[in-house]
């Protein structure tokens, strides 16, 4: 994802140098014939990227209601909510809690605009209310962006921790916008197409199509001029001021699009849940959504799903476990493990298992690339990130 | 004009107990890069201990010391055996901080169960006070606004006339060049700990017996001393009294004169600070 960014950096016992540009355009892999230019993507699609779209297509038709909306659906909406989290963490090295607070924003603008079952929506058409949570969320992204970029690195996290939770208590107190302590219910996806969006297989559905968007859309801005450009900031913004790179507008923007991924994320999640009230946005929900994101990894945008996995069937059946209430205790346990022993969590994991057995396929996608030394990734995972940007070490 | 002398009376004392939970914090801070995301679960952890210590020998103070000394060791042995660890990773640092406060708020109500617990504090302790202009007041809060102003003395002389003192504040300035000097820095660091974390657990028993203990009371106290800090700069003592002044002041003023935006105050007080001097008031750097 960043390799050109990385270039300079010495990679002790890296690969060959032309390996290491192989996202840099249809160049890298000479031998792509009729793929060279814009579909030179194609030719990196693997046998396990075609795999993993095949089951994700069947998944529904082959499991039952539960599992598709409770576990599916419910998976693919975490994911993109952390997806928001790790473009911020991975690309921009910001760590922001207050994800879950920009994706409540978008579900509590829906409710307000569109229909709820408490009479208080201002009954808009569908589309115009998802259009207000989104523009609304953004823009609420943007400002929490506008005020946190002030500081860095764990300051960054206190700051956004503050926001998410004087909004929660904010939107518990307000009666007059939020409807305080109850929030809205009664929020159903819209009947479109002929379609009724609330139906398991469809609702599934549509969350696939919204992680897919998130997902692509992630990867695609990582590659971007804006995208690379932040990277290089997160790992050296000094040089990159030097540069005359506009740092701040650079991580101002990173917020704005997170911000849009978690609102994507929190329109879904009221139409699954088929309501909103200030616990979801509470301190739990909050720090889940890191939780999430660091289980899974915060180095590529498979992550989060992959983090949302592991939570969501903890969340499920932890009950089977260990006792029902003590779920939290188990979620925090994984999550201490993961950040004691494995600090790019499962992603990291599974980079440490395939340099273990010697796994080393011929033209290695650009996601493992980043995986398969473990040097390099030790020299830049995001926590080493957010040590140089306190400490100042980054800066010569 | 009573209810105004009542609200700032209200906002001073909260503003003593925001001081001390934030004190610790920002001590901790200061030194270690630590921002230790725990500190209000080590807040509730004291309450509770205390809680049981003064049930069982009914001796208040006996809580008290309990709540600090508990929470001195709990993070000492944090210090030991979780942060050195992974020193100077300090995103990794508080993400285990993370991790800690959700499990431990998770035991916390395996162990002391949901139910809201009040303390019964000494006999003197307890009534009123009479005081010119508003009549009578709590005479446990005016302790407590003297046992936060006797702390505050007490750290700053500490940190200002002691060896470890002396030492701890050379930490903060340059960890490297004290370790070349040739003073035990862990050691240091462990001291600091312990008596950042004890004074959580002290504000935990001094706190939960002006108000009361309860779970969610470890979020509160978290985010303000988070505010607190932000405000009055990190790491700094004299900066987490100015700010744990403003916030509780602004929180009393605005429970009291416009219950349902009294958030948005202590909000419109942190960003505005962070616009203008985004180290906070007393920070050295940003």
């Amino acid at each position: 994802m960043d390799q050109a960014v990385e270039q300079p950096i010495d990679r002790t016992g890296g690969r060959p140098a032309g390996d290491a540009s192989s996202n840099a355009g249809p160049t890298a892999e000479p031998n792509t014939g009729y793929f060279a230019g814009r579909f030179a993507w194609i030719a990196q699609i693997r046998v396990h990227h075609i795999l993993v779209a095949a089951f994700l297509i069947t998944y529904p038709l082959a499991v039952g209601e539960f599992w598709a909306v409770q576990i599916g659906a419910q998976i693919l909406i975490y994911g993109v909510i952390a997806l928001s989290l790790m473009f911020l963490a991975g690309y921009g090295g910001m760590v922001s809690l207050a994800q879950m607070t920009i994706a409540g924003f978008a579900g509590y603008l829906c409710a307000i605009f569109g229909v709820n079952s408490a009479g208080l929506g201002l009954g808009w058409p569908w589309w115009a209310a998802v259009a207000m949570g989104l523009g609304g969320a953004t823009l609420f992204a943007t400002l929490i962006g506008w005020i946190s970029v002030r500081t860095e690195g764990i300051y960054t996290i206190m700051i956004t921790l503050a926001i998410g939770v004087a909004f929660f208590y904010f939107a518990r107190q307000n009666y007059a916008i939020f409807n305080g302590f109850n929030g809205f219910a009664g929020l159903k996806p819209p009947v479109v197409f002929g379609v009724n969006w609330r139906d398991p297989t469809p609702f599934y559905f549509l969350t696939l199509a919204v992680a897919g968007l998130a997902y692509f859309g992630a990867l695609y801005l990582s590659r971007s001029t804006f995208g690379l450009s932040l990277q290089a900031i997160r790992d050296n913004p000094r040089r990159m001021n030097a540069l005359g790179f506009n740092v701040k507008t650079h991580r101002i923007l990173a917020y704005t699009a997170a911000g849009f991924i978690a609102g994507l994320g929190g329109l879904e999640w009221i139409w699954l849940n088929d309501r909103i009230s200030p616990g979801t946005i509470s301190v739990g929900p909050l720090i889940n959504i890191l939780v999430i994101a660091v289980l899974g990894g915060l180095r590529h945008p498979v992550g989060p799903f992959l983090g949302a996995i592991v939570f969501v069937l903890l969340q499920n059946f932890a009950i089977d476990l260990i006792d029902r209430e003590r779920f939290n205790t188990v979620i925090g346990a994984t999550f201490l493990l993961i950040v004691l022993f494995s600090p790019d969590g499962l992603l990291g994991l599974w980079s440490q298992l395939k340099a273990r057995l010697g796994i080393n396929r011929v033209g290695p996608s650009d996601a493992d690339q980043q995986y398969r030394n473990p040097s390099v990734r030790q020299s830049e995972s995001p926590a080493a990130v957010g040590q140089r940007f306190t400490t100042g070490i980054g800066g010569n | 004009m009573k209810l105004f002398l009542l609200t700032f009376m209200n906002g001073l004392t909260l503003a003593a107990l925001y001081f001390l939970v934030a004190s610790g914090f920002t001590l901790v801070f200061g030194l270690m890069r630590n921002v230790n995301l725990a500190h209000g679960s080590l807040y509730l952890l004291g309450a509770y201990i205390g809680y049981d210590v003064a049930d069982t020998t009914g001796s208040w103070f006996l809580g008290v010391g309990a709540g600090f000394l508990s929470t001195a060791v709990f993070g000492l042995l944090l210090q030991v055996f979780v942060f050195r660890r992974m020193e100077g990773d300090d995103l990794r640092q508080t993400l285990v901080t993370i991790g800690i406060s959700i499990v431990l708020a998770d035991l916390m109500i395996a162990i002391w169960s949901g139910t809201t617990y009040q303390f019964d504090p000494p006999e003197w302790l307890y009534g009123a006070t009479k005081m010119p202009l508003v009549r009578a007041y709590p005479t446990y809060r005016l302790v407590l606004l003297g046992a936060a102003a006797v702390i505050g003395v007490g750290l700053w002389l500490f940190l200002n006339r002691t060896r470890v003192g002396m030492m701890i504040r050379a930490g903060v300035d340059d960890r490297g060049m004290l370790s070349a000097s040739g003073v035990n820095v862990q050691l240091v660091f462990a001291i600091t700990f312990a008596i950042g974390a004890g004074l959580a657990g002290f504000a935990g028993v001094v706190g939960g017996t002006a108000l009361s203990i309860a779970p969610g009371e470890d979020i509160r106290y978290l985010l303000a001393s988070l505010v607190v800090v932000i405000v009055g700069g990190m790491g700094s003592i004299t900066g987490a009294a100015i700010g744990a002044l403003l916030i509780g002041l602004a929180e009393q003023f605005g429970l009291a004169y416009s219950p349902t935006y009294g958030v948005v105050y202590t909000f419109v007080i942190m960003v505005a600070v962070l616009a203008v001097r985004p180290q906070g008031i007393m920070g050295a750097r940003a």
